[in-house]
Formats: structure tokens, C-alpha cells, sequence
């Protein structure tokens, strides 16, 4: 078998992503790293929440760890993580012939549209959190959800001017499909057989049992709440103190602010986990840090990167 | 005449909007052309998940010529008036307009306006781009760098218009940079080229071959004619369901019908689940087994394509995720039987139901304890009552219904059943909530019965004690359907509750709750400030139960309440009764009868309304035939000329002439002997309705028709004689009274 057997996306888990970062790199993307920070969400990575906002083109393509602690399930549930991969692609403008360029990404990872079922079905798109929402689809092969695919409206409560398209993949699902198995924890890591073959278990499966118990039973819930309120103040600070020039033309901290309001995000998340957030309460911490999305997103608009200059 | 071909080719069109799309279309592109004078013969819609297309034939080719004549200044005007003139008429000199003259006015000028018809196209070319600029999308966005909004991005337009046996032309014009052309796209991957167009013939056999079948009705009737051969080829039933049906037609464009299949053991899930598992989240159609009657472990899926492998592939990918459902199902269904009803139930304390109404373990605490009231009248042990309601929230706090909101209920009977119950309170579970709509049947089983009134009861007390009502269009708790629900429970069952003393009841204990509560929080917040309490040894029960009994809730606002709300069940009664054809008129006559005329009435004061359902809807039923009678008809009559008189007369003499009449001074033979059958029916009105007997109350009513006619043929109302006019009037007086016991007759019309 050679290099490039073991690199097959219809063999090893890693081998989907590369193909995907080589498929998009080819399309004038920069391929970035994942963000580093706790994220709910591909869309949280700045590349996509900030660069979608404000006049300039920007063609991105990363994979994105996302969490979600109310998700884990301790290991036990063959679909279901509280840490899992997306794979995220931004272009902005969208492109005329967006869906084309998507359709052509399965065909390179192996899903051949002359077998397969693809479909585009209705799902909108929104983020109460970010202040954010679009209109696209949900891509079905053979019945089953592999990419969320939309085109941007709106975020962080400023609407898009050029819209962007956005496709988000569920790694872990599309690699299940192809390498066709049934649980996540059974996926081909490496690409290799017998001794050296490494699963998505060998990687993970202690990872999800240490995370679920931590996120339902032992997260510090009185830090956490701590650090929503140290994170949402910091943001709001840095925010207002990024400001400069007269009136308030030019921000100088868009992004150290736009941190913090990832870190309350991240946060909330895990208090929610812990079921210590009563549903009315619930709307009032997403209202929060949807504010520090609006005010991040205004200081970015007033960044060079955001358009101001 | 010519014809013209539109087709809107975009990305995929969600599949609920595409049909009132397709209308819309057809709506606005054909209001303009016959805005324009340009009256077509025919035009006919369509839409597929990529396009709207709109087919109109036998357009004229040019609007009709119009002709204007403006009548202008007098001749020798100003020169200002005669330049607006010209101005305003398009006329370069005074030259080009007539002098004519009138006898008043004397000279003056005419312009006439010419203006000939414009040619279809050029209609067509101004009218299409606006109606695409100003589509009625219930959503729809922007994309790329342009302003534009569709409902996903807009691809091409195609718009040919010609005759229908010769070349066509294309209409040229342009939207946010999407010029208008000739051609389309076949099936998005069986044919995904470029196909040229003439006109829409042509347009449909061109996209058949290329795997687009563009009528949604000739898609559907083929999705269902292969879904129900492949089932009986496999000895199976389809069951149909034309919403899904709908949905998958605007899915697709090429319609490939495959079946699929899972394993057995999931049939132990019970059968709505697998249903709304496969239709909800896959979009496919479930398979019965006519040999066991219920589910098979077939489905039915629609594909887009016609795969070069048969469709195995697609199949076998359906088939796993449709296990992985069906497995979540499965865990979720072991999992909440895990535990028990009682104890699910539990969980529903610490679950607002509303602000001021409390949890929702208040609430079934509430439910519980008037089905137990409830249940003496309806033939139901009052204890299965008060276990059935205690149980038939808990499914709420389940994963299956977190999972499927719409299983409330019906999860809740197959987990009463799992844990043993009998039917009795398995079936409350999931009857309770019955009538769900206008078509669904009512409970029928007793402690159904009573749980399901229970509730409806308590929803609408509660709603009412802290005054948050229906208002207009504005029912936020569907406290209409929930009064229309206990009407047809009540009537349908046939019966007999008398709202009020239970309204009442109910009222008063959410009124309680209602204010122990705030109290209760205010009294614990006082008390920890200034004293420093440690109230952590008693539970929050026990503080608000004792607050509780010693509160005071204002009785004439309780009775307003309640009083209010019966005559809310009354306007919803009037709702239902006239949707099934009775005259309202007829109702309202009953309606505004005192509820039994002089019983419960006279302590008061104020005559308590009509509450008992079964009552006035056989009231009304006994009116209304009584009316149709031809001794009916003649006593409305008779009533109304008594009534008429004694409105003029007591007006005249302003004071009532109410009261009976003195049997001395009854002179003509006419009149005596109109007041004794008077006395006799009187009689037996009151002993038919005492027994409930309507019919016989009427029947006893038209007695009064010979007597009363041949008093007003033989007597003389307004005798000379004072005494004796003021005698009669009360004898008019007492027909009135008389009849009004049976329904107030004044309400009735025509």
C-alpha cells in the first residue's frame, strides 16, 4: 500500500480532512489553524464571525475543535461528542457557483454524485448568541445531514455587505459515512491496518469520559460563574477602551475584546451543562453575550481588516 | 394570439413555499398584463426545488390604443395657463390643440392625446423584473456583492414570448445583472447542461429528457403510484400521508421511488414513534403489514436520481440512518420507562408553567384534586380520576417527548401501560388532551372525561383570575379551543355540569394561589431582612399552605370572574352552534333566559346566566322546531304584536303594565278565556320545564295560539274605559311572560 492508500479520505479520518484543506486550498483559501480557544462552533473562529463582517473578501477554510458539553454522553453513545471537528469553509463574497465548488469537495472526498442522493433541504441558520443569522440548507447524502450550507445575513447584528457563504462539515459524520461505519469510536484515525492502526477511540473515548464527567458533574460551577462575569467586564472593557480617534472612528483591541466574548460563551455552555442556569435565566445570559458579540463586531467594523481603512 | 414562457431558475427553493410561489407568480405577472389592457386566455404555474415557471397563453400582441381628450384654458388665457396647458398635454404650440366652443364657457382649446397601445413585450419586459424585485417570499436574502433579494440565489431567467407556431423571441431585459435568455438546466446531475428553449411545449418535453418532470401534481401522483406498487409487490400497504407527500414532491425533480428496510427488533418501539422518526427526520414513508396489521420494518424513500447502481447505495445509506434514529428512539423509550410515571412527575414541579400560575406540579396538583370532583357526576371512581391526573402530565418531562413535542400523551399511555396501569388511566393520559382540533373526537371513557375537563377547566380559571383573557386575534393559550373543547365533551357525552359553582370554585383557588404566593414571597423577604429567620426548617409547602388558609380572596372579584367566563363559554357555544347551522338568534333567546327562570334567581337578585351546556343546546334544538311549526310561527307573531303594544303603550303612559290581570274585570268572552288557558299553560311550561321537557314546554305554548289570536280579532286593546285598558295590557302583559320562559322570544329575528 503507499502514502497516499493510508491518506485516503475512504480510509482514515485524517485523510478526509487533509483532502478537504487541500481541495480548498487549491480554491484560493487560506488554510488556517483552529482557533485557540473553546468554541461552541466553526462560525466562532474570528476568521468567520469578524471577517464576515464589513467590505473586504476573505476566503477562508479551517478545522475547528467544537464543544459542547451538554452533548457528551460519556463515551457511550456512538453519534454523539462533547468535542468534535468541524470542518469550516468562509467565502466572502459567495461565489456564483458556491454549491458547484461544494458538490465538487464530495466528489474529492469520495461521495459520487452519480450513487449518492444529495440534497439541498431548507434549514436557516441562527445564532441567538452571536447575533447572527442566514438562510441555506442542510446537505443530505442518502438521507443523512453531512453540511450545513449557508449564505450569511446577518451577524453580530450588522447586516452583510457582500454576503458571505459559509459550509460547515461534520467530520466525524461524513467520515463515518464513507469509511461506513456506525460508531464514531470505530473510525479509521491513521489509515493504517493491524498493530498500527489507531481508531477515533484510541484518541478520544477518555477524553469524552473525563470531559462528560467533568461537564455534568465536577465543573467549579462558583469559577465559572466568575469567569462569565470577569470575561463579559473585561470584554466590555477593552471594548470601550479600544476606541480611539474622534468620534469613536477607529478600534484598536477588536479582537483581544472579541476573546472575552468567546471565553463567556464557552462558559455559559458549561454552566448550562451543569444545569445550574433556570430556563429564565437562560435567555438573559444568551442576551449578554450576544451583546458583547454586537459591540465586538462594531469595533471590528472600525479595524483596517473590518473595513475602516 | 402569442404565447409567453417565464421560468425563475435558482438555487433550491424550500420545498413548504414552492406551490404558493408558483401562485403568487402567476397572480402578479397576470394582474399586470391585463393592468397593462392586455387580457390573456390562459396561464398555469409550476414549480420543482430549482424553478418557478409560469406558462401564459394568448396574450395580445399590443395593448389597445387609447385616446385622451383634455379640455384646456379658454382661448385668449393667460399665457401661464396656456403654457400649463401645453405642459401638461405634451404639445409643443398651441397649434396642435382644437378650438372648440360651448355656450357657457364660450372658446376654448382641446388637446387630443394619442397614446397607442404598447406591445406586449415591451409590457412584459418592464413588468417581469418589477414583479421579481417585489416577490412576496416569506423569506428571502441577499447574496455574492448584489442588493437583490430572492428566496436563495437567482441563477438565470428565461422569458421567450411569440406565436405559438412560430419562432419566439426572447423579452430582453435585465435584473441586478442576470439578463434574460433562452435557456434552462436539466436535473442537477443527470443533466446538468444547458437546454435552449422555444416556448413551453417544448420547455416541458426538453426538461423531461433531461430528468425534470416540472408539474408538482404529475410528480406527486407518480411518487405515489411507484410508493404503493412497491409496497404490495412486497405484500405491504403504504400508509399514506399527504402532507408528506407534498413535501417530498417539492423535494425532488426526478422522482425515484426505492424501499428500504430495518430491523425487526425496532418494532418493539411503539408504532407513532417509528412513524415520526422516519417522517420527520428523513422524509420517508412508513409500510403496514396487512398480516399483523400494524407496522412492517419497510419504509419508502424518495430519491433525486437514478443511480447507476439501481440505487443500492442510497438505499443502504438510508437504511443506516434511519437505524441510528431508530436506535436514539429506542435508547429514549428504554430509558424514560426506566423510571416511573410518578416519579417523571416529580420533575414537573420545578417546571414554570406560568409566572403567576405556578409550576407545573402546581398545576397537576389542581387537576387532580377537581377530577376527583368531578368524577361522582360523570360515573367515575373519584380515586382512578385523581390517579390518572396525577400521571397524565408526567410524559412531559420524558426524552421521547423532549425528543417529539407532538407524542405528548400518546407516550404517555404506552409508559402507563409499561408500568402496568390499567386502561382506564393509561387512556386518560393520552385522551385528556382530546379534542386536540375541530376533527379530532372527544374522550368518552369516564376518567378521560373528567381529567380532560379538569384541565381544560383549570387552564381557563386560572387564566382568568389573574385576568390574562383572549383578547381579538390574541390567544396565546388557546383558551378558545380549550372552552370549545369542554362544550364538545360536554355535548357530545351528553352532559349534564353546571359551570358556574365549578368556575367559581376554581377561580377562587388560583386566586388564592395566585396571591398566597406573592404573599408568601413577600412574608419570607420581610421576615429574613428583619429578623434574621432561618426558615430553611420548614419547607416552602408548609409556609404556603399556612398562608394559604388564612388568606382572604375577595369574593365579588371571584364572582365577577367566574360570572365572566360563563359567558365566555357562552359566545364560544354560539361560535360552535352556528358552525353547525343553528340560527344564532335562537341561542342568543336561550342565552338570555335567567338559568331556570325564579329558582336561584330571586336570592341574589341578579338572575345567574344559562351554564348548563346540554341544556341550552336542547333548548335551542326544541325552539328551533317549535318554530317551524305553523303554530310556532303564529304565536311569534301574536308575541310580537303583544310585545309592540305594550312598548307603545307603556311608553305613552310611562310605567310597566307587568302583572296579572284581574279576573273581574275580564268583560268579553275572548279575553276570559285567553286569561284562564293563560293560567293552564303557565302551569305546564313550568311542570315541562321542571322535567327538562322542552318539547312538551312548547307543545303547551301553542295552546295559546287560538285564544291569543281570537283576542286580538274580538278585543279592543286601548278600550275608553281606563280599567279596562290597563287590564288587557296585563293580559298582553302575562302572553309575554308566559312564552318568556321558555326563551326570551324578543331575541328572535326574522
Amino acid at each position: 500500500m503507499s502514502d497516499q492508500d493510508f491518506l485516503s479520505p475512504l480510509r482514515s479520518f485524517q485523510g478526509l480532512l487533509l483532502t478537504l484543506q487541500r481541495y480548498w486550498a487549491a480554491r484560493g483559501c487560506v488554510v488556517l489553524q483552529p482557533y485557540d480557544m473553546e468554541v461552541g462552533a466553526g462560525t466562532f473562529h474570528p476568521a468567520t464571525t469578524l471577517r464576515s463582517l464589513g467590505p473586504k473578501p476573505w476566503k477562508a477554510a479551517y478545522v475547528q475543535p467544537s464543544r459542547r458539553p451538554k452533548d457528551g454522553r460519556y463515551g457511550e453513545n456512538p453519534n454523539r461528542l462533547q468535542h468534535y471537528y468541524q470542518f469550516q469553509v468562509l467565502l466572502k463574497p459567495s461565489p456564483p457557483d458556491l454549491q458547484d465548488l461544494y458538490l465538487g469537495s464530495l466528489r474529492e472526498i469520495g461521495i459520487d454524485e452519480k450513487n449518492h442522493d444529495i440534497r439541498f433541504v431548507e434549514d436557516d441558520w441562527e445564532s441567538p448568541t452571536l447575533g447572527a443569522w442566514g438562510l441555506g440548507w442542510e446537505v443530505w447524502c442518502d438521507g443523512m445531514e453531512v453540511s450545513q450550507f449557508t449564505y450569511f445575513q446577518q451577524v453580530a447584528g450588522f447586516d452583510c455587505h457582500p454576503v458571505s457563504g459559509e459550509l460547515t462539515y461534520g467530520l466525524e459524520r461524513l467520515a463515518m459515512y464513507v469509511q461506513g461505519v456506525d460508531n464514531v469510536y470505530d473510525l479509521n484515525f491513521n489509515g493504517r491496518e493491524g498493530d498500527e492502526k489507531v481508531t477515533y477511540g484510541d484518541v478520544f473515548l477518555q477524553a469524552e469520559k473525563e470531559y462528560s464527567t467533568h461537564n455534568f458533574e465536577h465543573a467549579d460551577t462558583e469559577m465559572l460563574f466568575e469567569q462569565f462575569r470577569m470575561a463579559e467586564s473585561a470584554c466590555r472593557r477593552y471594548v470601550e477602551e479600544g476606541w480611539a480617534g474622534e468620534p469613536r472612528e477607529r478600534h484598536l483591541m477588536a479582537q483581544p475584546a472579541y476573546d472575552q466574548c468567546i471565553k463567556a460563551s464557552h462558559v455559559f455552555n458549561l454552566l448550562d451543562a451543569r444545569g445550574v442556569i433556570s430556563p429564565t435565566e437562560r435567555q438573559s445570559y444568551i442576551l449578554r453575550v450576544r451583546e458583547l458579540a454586537k459591540s465586538c463586531g462594531e469595533a471590528w467594523r472600525a479595524t483596517e481588516a473590518g473595513g475602516a481603512i | 394570439m402569442p404565447d409567453l414562457l417565464l421560468e425563475l431558475f435558482s438555487e433550491e427553493i424550500p420545498a413548504r413555499m414552492q406551490a404558493r410561489a408558483a401562485e403568487d407568480l402567476r397572480k402578479l405577472v397576470t394582474d399586470g398584463l391585463v393592468e397593462a389592457g392586455l387580457v390573456y386566455e390562459g396561464a398555469k404555474a409550476f414549480a420543482t426545488p430549482r424553478r418557478l415557471a409560469l406558462n401564459v397563453v394568448g396574450i395580445p400582441a399590443k395593448g389597445p390604443d387609447l385616446r385622451e381628450e383634455r379640455k384646456g384654458p379658454r382661448v385668449g388665457s393667460p399665457e401661464k395657463a396656456i403654457e400649463g396647458f401645453l405642459r401638461g398635454a405634451g404639445l409643443a404650440s398651441i397649434d396642435e390643440a382644437r378650438i372648440e366652443s360651448d355656450p357657457k364657457k364660450g372658446e376654448f382649446y382641446v388637446a387630443v392625446i394619442e397614446k397607442p397601445g404598447r406591445t406586449a413585450e415591451e409590457v412584459i419586459a418592464e413588468l417581469v423584473p418589477d414583479v421579481i424585485r417585489r416577490f412576496p417570499w416569506p423569506k428571502s436574502m441577499r447574496w455574492g456583492t448584489g442588493s437583490l433579494r430572492w428566496v436563495r440565489p437567482l441563477h438565470s431567467i428565461l422569458c421567450v414570448f411569440g406565436p405559438e407556431t412560430e419562432d419566439t423571441d426572447v423579452v430582453p431585459f435585465e435584473v441586478d445583472g442576470i439578463g434574460s435568455g433562452r435557456t434552462t438546466r436539466g436535473h442537477r446531475f443527470m443533466a446538468p447542461g444547458e437546454i435552449e428553449v422555444k416556448r413551453f411545449e417544448d420547455y416541458e418535453k426538453k426538461l423531461f429528457d433531461a430528468k425534470v418532470v416540472l408539474d408538482p401534481a404529475r410528480r406527486k401522483e407518480m411518487i405515489r403510484a411507484d410508493a404503493k406498487n412497491l409496497a404490495f409487490a412486497q405484500g405491504l400497504d403504504l400508509v399514506e400521508d399527504e402532507a408528506l407527500l407534498d413535501e417530498v414532491a417539492g423535494l425532488v425533480e426526478w422522482p425515484i421511488v426505492l424501499m428500504g428496510e430495518f430491523d425487526r427488533d425496532f418494532l418493539e418501539i411503539p408504532p407513532e414513534v417509528i412513524r415520526l422518526t422516519i417522517r420527520a427526520n428523513q422524509k420517508c414513508f412508513v409500510v403496514n403489514d396487512p398480516a399483523t396489521g400494524s407496522l412492517s420494518n419497510r419504509f419508502v424513500l424518495v430519491a433525486n436520481l437514478e443511480a447507476e447502481d439501481g440505487g443500492r447505495k442510497i438505499t443502504e445509506g438510508n437504511q443506516r440512518v434511519i437505524a441510528a434514529r431508530l436506535s436514539d428512539a429506542r435508547f429514549f423509550w428504554e430509558q424514560d420507562k426506566a423510571t416511573t410515571l410518578a416519579d417523571h412527575a416529580k420533575k414537573l414541579r420545578s417546571i414554570v408553567f406560568h409566572e403567576k400560575l405556578g409550576t407545573q406540579g402546581d398545576r397537576v396538583a389542581r387537576i387532580a384534586q377537581l377530577s376527583r370532583e368531578l368524577a361522582a357526576g360523570l360515573g367515575a371512581s373519584g380515586d382512578r380520576a385523581f390517579l390518572a391526573a396525577r400521571l397524565a402530565k408526567a410524559d412531559l418531562v420524558t426524552e421521547m417527548v423532549g425528543e417529539f413535542p407532538e407524542l405528548q400523551g400518546v407516550m404517555g399511555r404506552y409508559y402507563a401501560f409499561a408500568e402496568g396501569r390499567e386502561a382506564d388511566v393509561a387512556n386518560a393520559c393520552r385522551d385528556h388532551y382530546k379534542p386536540v382540533g375541530q376533527g379530532d373526537a372527544v374522550p368518552t371513557e369516564p376518567v378521560s372525561i373528567a381529567v380532560s375537563l379538569a384541565d381544560k377547566l383549570d387552564m381557563l380559571s386560572g387564566f382568568w383570575a389573574i385576568d390574562e383573557k383572549p383578547t381579538g386575534s390574541k390567544d396565546p393559550y388557546a383558551l378558545r379551543r380549550a372552552a370549545l373543547g369542554i362544550i364538545r365533551i360536554v355535548l357530545e357525552n351528553g352532559l349534564r355540569v353546571r359551570l358556574l359553582p365549578i368556575l367559581r370554585e376554581q377561580v377562587e383557588r388560583q386566586e388564592r394561589q395566585v396571591h398566597s404566593t406573592a404573599a408568601l414571597n413577600q412574608a419570607i423577604d420581610q421576615a429574613v431582612a428583619t429578623l434574621g429567620l432561618d426558615l430553611s426548617g420548614k419547607t416552602e409547602e408548609e409556609i404556603s399552605d399556612e398562608i394559604y388558609r388564612h388568606h382572604q380572596v375577595d369574593p365579588a372579584r371571584v364572582a365577577a370572574a367566574a360570572a365572566d367566563l360563563v359567558a365566555f363559554f357562552a359566545d364560544r357555544l354560539k361560535v360552535q352552534l352556528r358552525e353547525q347551522g343553528a340560527r344564532h338568534d335562537l341561542v342568543d333567546a336561550v342565552f338570555a333566559l335567567g338559568r331556570e327562570a325564579g329558582s336561584a334567581a330571586g336570592a341574589t337578585g341578579t338572575p345567574e346566566p344559562q351554564d348548563d351546556l346540554l341544556m341550552i343546546l336542547r333548548r335551542v334544538e326544541a325552539l328551533g322546531a317549535f318554530l317551524d311549526t305553523e303554530d310556532g310561527a303564529n304565536l311569534l307573531a301574536a308575541y310580537r304584536r303583544a310585545a309592540n303594544i305594550l312598548r307603545i303603550e307603556e311608553k305613552k303612559d310611562d310605567r310597566s303594565h307587568a302583572g296579572e290581570a284581574s279576573r273581574e274585570k275580564l268583560v268579553e268572552l275572548a279575553e276570559a278565556t285567553l286569561y284562564e288557558r293563560l293560567s293552564a299553560v303557565t302551569a305546564e311550561v313550568d311542570a315541562a320545564l321542571e322535567a327538562e321537557d322542552f318539547a312538551a314546554a312548547m307543545t303547551a305554548l301553542s295552546q295559546l295560539r287560538a285564544p291569543v289570536d281570537a283576542f286580538f280579532d274580538h278585543v279592543t286593546v286601548n278600550a275608553d274605559d281606563a280599567a279596562l285598558r290597563e287590564n288587557r295590557l296585563r293580559l298582553l302583559s302575562q302572553i309575554r311572560a308566559t312564552m318568556d320562559r321558555v326563551a326570551d322570544f324578543s331575541r328572535i329575528e326574522g
